[in-house]
């Protein structure tokens, strides 16, 4: 299997170019586009925005806010080359110390919920096809669009109502123990499992009814060698393909997922900053986020050509032709 | 001599057409029997109804003043007084979600306007508008896609205050990419068919095929989201409400009353129980029932 | 007659639309298959062959269900049987060769696995054994020595459409079957392709000693390939009888028409409205080379030198398989596309010199007919929209006179004026390429581009449609560049010929003459291959 050299260095420059801009627009809502930052700074911290000219340059020109914004676009962006992102308005340490104490928390429960997803929706999906009884697949098929409906904040108290407080089979908050990630991570899991499942239902569905699943049968397969073996591996590229979201989406819950489980991670963080609008780390949150989205999409793309031969290297087309 | 097998006409012609089933049993004719045999339509749309009903003209379901606390009657269950319940200073919780409906739907409809409009023109201009518009614009909604919404979604907050608008207009623009990647793929698809080509060949020209043709056929699909996206938009509009930003403190949004409810979950678990299955209920019928109404059924 | 090897009697199947509807598809058919024997089975679509043939499989979608009836293979009732049982006799039983060679084999599974596994799921070999006789199977699909393994490895998109459609032949052999089923096996394929993979079909029926059922819409094929042919319309067998019978003598109404409507069936070279004698040439074509840059492949020749002229009034009719470059010559003539080199006269002017309002003029008086009736009309346009659509485009006309030009038009290709407020989902294939002609003749345009405008129409709707089509160039004098694949509809149509391959032009002339003596090797093939055997009806 060789790729070729040009699509990959090709999506790789893409995918610096996404985060760039990235960067760019939260550095444009955060930087440019609000009123005075140092004003509302100021006034978070003092909870009065009555203070004299005088101060409020002198913390303007420590922040380095007076200088016109596309210096200051320049001068951070030289400084994300070297990893810095920063200091917090509030405490004053490196923002970049601030994430990276949080972020493998953050991770891990998204890894976490992925997993849960990806078993969930795979089973959901072949089971969904392999089976013939019509009520049952109807049954099966509307799973997916009620999991739409559960976002972190709905499902994850209601699981620590019936699991924590109703059978107290496992804890509601903490972070140490694996017990205690069992309820965050299927609470996270859900969303992306649901669209993942919906995504796998209609491409196996899709994947059933093409002629190749027809000559499966012909030859004398049963449906579930033809659902698993033939369709399920064509299947799966349609749901490839909304890989960055579902990353987006898993991050977006563990953040969420953290303040319903008390957890430690960018979710209490993020909540800080914004509630002290701590520019920096909102920033810094944001862009760790966009660069990991960015990051698993581009590995997802790469991966492509693994799973659909016809991905790969032109074709041996024209060895063969004189084969008959 | 051959034999004829058959020699009077076969009568009425016979279709091959193979239709998947539509679910339910049919009791009657027209739509009244395939509601019947529909139960899940009839919920459905009985939800979005009172949802409606509750947002126009929340007086109509409510007599209550939804911000009236009646300390004496703290956290009382569900009864024949409070039909949901009241709340930790005795505010009554039917009231309070009939008249968060209301906000809710504003909210809701001001984010599908931002998300369809913005996301519409720009998919039409990255499908018809030539290379480099397309480039520029698919690297920028790869972009806001890339941030995690709820991060976006903050961020935002963080730079312009949780007012009413700003969260409508947070919510909206973190949808925009996939409604532009929608209908840019649809523009696309258009595009290349043989009756966009036959209208060029025709002598239409350019502009005259774009809006007579390709936007036409394309933006249907795109129309078809917007339910799914309302949707979406109430329980993203909930997750920061959840979270501590609505437009007012103490205000009945549906999100802050869970996030309430979680506190009190040990004694009063109607507070959570409620609002976040409202809420979910709300939605999923909102998508079920717009999925029904554009004919393709779960 | 000893006993056949497939027995249907009175089997009536039919589909569920909806909970309380079912649409019987197939009425009462009684079929039989001779050991060691072939049966065609023809019909046009609609007609239920292919549910019958994949009845006999039992490979029908869910909501089918056979209502009456019994199929018996020798000696077991399949109707009778369970679907455990059902998966031993697929494969090992009977082998169905499925319709569409590209789509049929699974993109992610290399060529060897998809064979080994029609091997696998029936008998228990070791490895070493499977392999051997993957090899043997592609040896005899037809794949030389040197090139097998490199096969085996292939993934299906490296084969060719002739080339996969021999692998799914081996495929449904490799277990012996008794019976093979061929669900339009060659459809799909260019038609000297297609050729040799039925006689592939055939040596290897004869060889293996099984029987061979064989559905298609080719009443010709049917003859030429089979020992008994039964016709089907809306679901009943009308006729069945051997082969020569059937073709020479028809006694079903049905068939007759059937036979009739095959196009080399009509009288020979007769074309109405013979070609205006001295008539100027309308469209020149001088040394024409089309080249493609592909990213990552080089140069693409798709044209190559090639020359012919467009007759006023006349027919030249462009006729090659897929790739032979004939489209992107119809591009070119439309000046859709710019040649690289050589020139394209239209009227006397050269295209590549032509202002913008040069090109516009040129717009107006070249219009087309699309291949795919589906395709070519606005979903969303009624019937008269879209035939107005050239009016409106060009300004020609007021609002009321476009639409008094619509209902002329209308009554002009034959159809009713009250379609006009009709949408094309409404319409039949036939009736949508007649509103495709309208809209191509609706401003009067000197030259018509008919790109492949039957092939994708029921043999008897193409006649009807050749014959509007041949009745319009006689009362408006209008040009056609008849692109087509099919040398016998072409014998119809067109005044002049020319053969592409491969991007060149092999020969060209009166079309009598190229049929009665082809100067080339490929154009006899053609011939061969399109308009072969069977006796003319009397």
């Amino acid at each position: 299997m060789r790729l070729m050299r040009q699509p990959v260095v090709r999506r790789i420059a893409q995918a610096i170019v996404v985060v760039w801009l990235a960067y760019t627009l939260t550095f444009i809502l955060l930087n440019v586009l609000p009123g005075d930052a140092a004003l509302a700074r100021i006034g978070s911290d003092t909870g009065t925005d009555d203070i004299s000219p005088d101060k409020l340059e002198a913390l303007r020109a420590s922040l380095g806010l007076d200088k016109p914004a596309i210096l200051q676009y320049l001068d951070h962006l030289g400084a994300l080359f070297t990893g810095d992102l920063g200091v917090s308005m509030r405490t004053g340490m490196p923002v970049s110390g601030i994430i990276g104490g949080a972020l493998p928390a953050t991770l891990g429960l998204a890894a976490a919920g992925f997993v849960v997803a990806v078993a969930g929706a795979l089973l959901l999906a072949v089971l969904t096809a392999w089976t013939k009884t019509p009520w049952l697949r109807r049954l099966l098929s509307s799973l997916p669009g009620l999991g739409l409906g559960m976002p972190p904040y709905i499902i994850g108290p209601l699981l620590v109502m019936v699991f924590s407080f109703g059978l107290q089979w496992l804890p509601s908050s903490g972070s140490r123990t694996s017990a205690a990630l069992v309820l965050p991570a299927v609470t996270v899991a859900i969303v992306p499992g649901a669209m993942m499942a919906q995504v796998l239902i209609a491409s196996l569905e899709d994947a059933l009814a093409q002629p190749y699943a027809t000559t499966a049968t012909a030859k004398g397969a049963g449906r579930l060698r033809t659902v698993v073996v033939h369709c399920l591996r064509n299947a799966l590229m349609p749901a490839l393909a909304i890989g960055g979201v579902v990353v987006g989406t898993l991050i977006a819950g563990s953040v969420v997922g953290e303040m319903i489980f008390s957890r430690a991670g960018l979710g209490r963080v993020m909540l800080d900053a914004v509630n002290n609008v701590d520019l920096p780390v909102v920033q810094g949150v944001a862009l760790v986020g966009a660069v990991t989205v960015v990051v698993v999409g581009l590995l997802v793309d790469l991966l492509n050509p693994l799973l659909d031969a016809r991905l790969r290297t032109p074709s041996r087309r024209a060895a063969l032709v004189g084969a008959l | 001599m051959t034999d004829i097998i058959e020699s009077k006409p076969p009568e009425a012609p016979t279709s091959v057409a193979e239709v998947a089933p539509a679910p339910g049993r049919r009791l009657g004719t027209g739509w009244v029997g395939y509601l019947l045999g529909r139960p899940d339509v009839i919920l459905s749309g009985l939800v979005v109804f009172a949802f409606l009903v509750a947002a126009i003209a929340p007086g109509l379901l409510s007599h209550a003043d939804p911000s009236l606390a009646v300390p004496a009657d703290k956290l009382l269950a569900p009864g024949s007084a409070h039909w949901f319940g009241t709340d930790q200073i005795g505010r009554d919780q039917f009231s309070r979600m009939v008249h968060g409906a209301g906000p809710s739907l504003r909210a809701g409809l001001l984010t599908i306007a931002v998300s369809l409009g913005a996301g519409g023109l720009l998919g039409l201009l990255a499908g018809y508008a030539g290379r480099f518009a397309n480039t520029l614009i698919m690297r920028i909604c790869d972009a806001i896609l890339a941030i995690p919404g709820v991060l976006f979604a903050l961020a935002w907050i963080a730079a312009f205050g949780a007012s009413a608008t700003h969260i409508a207009l947070a919510v909206g623009i973190a949808s925009v990419p996939t409604i532009a990647r929608v209908m840019r793929a649809e523009v696309l698809r258009i595009r290349v068919s043989v009756y966009v080509e036959a209208a060029h060949a025709s002598g239409v020209r350019p502009a005259g095929v774009l809006f007579r043709h390709v936007l036409p056929n394309s933006w249907r699909p795109v129309l078809a989201l917007a339910p799914l996206e309302f949707g979406q938009a109430l329980l993203a509009i909930g997750a920061l409400g959840y979270l501590g930003f609505s437009d007012s403190k103490g205000s009945p949004e549906w999100g802050s009353m869970i996030a309430q409810g979680q506190t009190y979950v040990v004694v009063a678990p109607w507070l959570l129980f409620i609002p976040a299955l409202g809420l979910a209920a709300v939605v999923v019928a909102v998508t079920h029932f717009s999925r029904v109404w554009n004919g393709s059924h779960a | 007659m000893s006993e056949p090897i497939l027995d249907i009697t009175g089997l009536s199947i039919s589909y569920s639309s909806g909970p309380a509807r079912r649409n019987a598809v197939v009425h009462g058919v009684s079929l039989a298959v001779p050991a060691r024997g072939v049966v065609a089975l023809v019909g046009e679509s609609g007609s239920g062959k292919s549910t019958l043939a994949h009845s006999v499989a039992r490979l029908l979608p869910a909501n089918a269900r056979i209502d009456a009836g019994s199929i018996v293979l020798g000696g077991t009732d399949l109707t009778r049987t369970r679907e455990s049982r059902m998966r031993a006799v697929r494969g090992k039983r009977i082998g169905f060769v499925p319709q569409d060679p590209m789509m049929s084999l699974n993109p992610t599974h290399r060529i060897g696995t998809q064979i080994a596994e029609a091997i696998r799921l029936h008998e228990r070999c070791g490895n070493a054994e499977v392999s051997g006789r993957v090899r043997r199977l592609l040896l005899d699909a037809g794949f030389d020595a040197g090139n097998v393994d490199r096969a085996a490895a292939a993934f299906p998109h490296e084969l060719s459409g002739g080339m996969l459609q021999r692998v799914l032949i081996a495929m449904a052999c490799a277990c012996g079957p008794e019976l093979i089923i061929a669900d339009e096996p060659t459809s799909a394929l260019d038609v000297t392709v297609a050729r040799r993979v039925l006689d592939h079909l055939q040596a290897l029926v004869e060889r293996n000693g099984c029987s061979l059922l064989i559905i298609t819409h080719d009443l010709a094929l049917a003859a030429r390939r089979s020992d008994r042919v039964a016709v089907m319309t809306r679901g009943r067998i009308v006729e069945c009888g051997p082969s020569d019978e059937v073709l020479g003598s028809p006694t079903h109404p049905y068939t007759r028409g059937l036979v009739a409507s095959m196009p080399r069936a009509r009288a020979t070279g007769t074309v109405a409205g013979a070609p205006p004698p001295d008539a100027p040439a309308l469209l020149v074509v001088d040394r024409v080379t089309k080249t493609f840059d592909v990213p990552g492949r080089g140069e693409l020749t798709a044209v190559d030198d090639i020359s012919f002229a467009i007759p006023t009034g006349g027919t030249f009719a462009l006729v090659g398989e897929s790739g032979s470059g004939k489209s992107t010559t119809a591009r070119m003539a439309l000046g859709l596309e710019e040649p690289t080199s050589g020139s394209i006269t239209f009227d006397g002017q050269d295209i590549a010199t032509l202002t913008r309002a040069g090109r516009r003029g040129l717009r107006r008086q070249t219009q087309v007919v699309y291949q795919n009736p589906y395709r070519s009309l606005d979903p969303r346009f009624t019937v008269e929209a879209t035939i107005a659509e050239p009016l409106r485009a060009f300004g020609i006309g007021s609002r009321r006179e476009q639409r008094a030009r619509v209902r002329d038009l209308l009554d002009r290709v034959g159809l009713p004026g009250q379609l006009a407020r009709r949408r094309p989902r409404e319409l039949s294939g036939g009736q949508r390429q007649r509103v495709a002609i309208a809209r191509a003749i609706a401003i009067s345009p000197q030259l018509v581009v008919c790109d492949e405008p039957v092939s994708a129409l029921d043999a008897s709707v193409q006649l009807q449609v050749l014959d509007l089509l041949t009745e319009i160039q006689r009362d408006l004098g209008v040009s056609y560049l008849f692109i087509s694949h099919d040398l016998a509809v072409v014998r119809t149509i067109a005044h002049t010929v020319g053969v592409m391959r491969a991007g060149r032009l092999l020969e060209a002339g009166p079309v009598e003459q190229i049929f009665r003596a082809p100067a080339h090797e490929y154009t006899r093939e053609l011939i061969e291959a399109s308009a072969a055997g069977a006796p003319v009806a009397t």
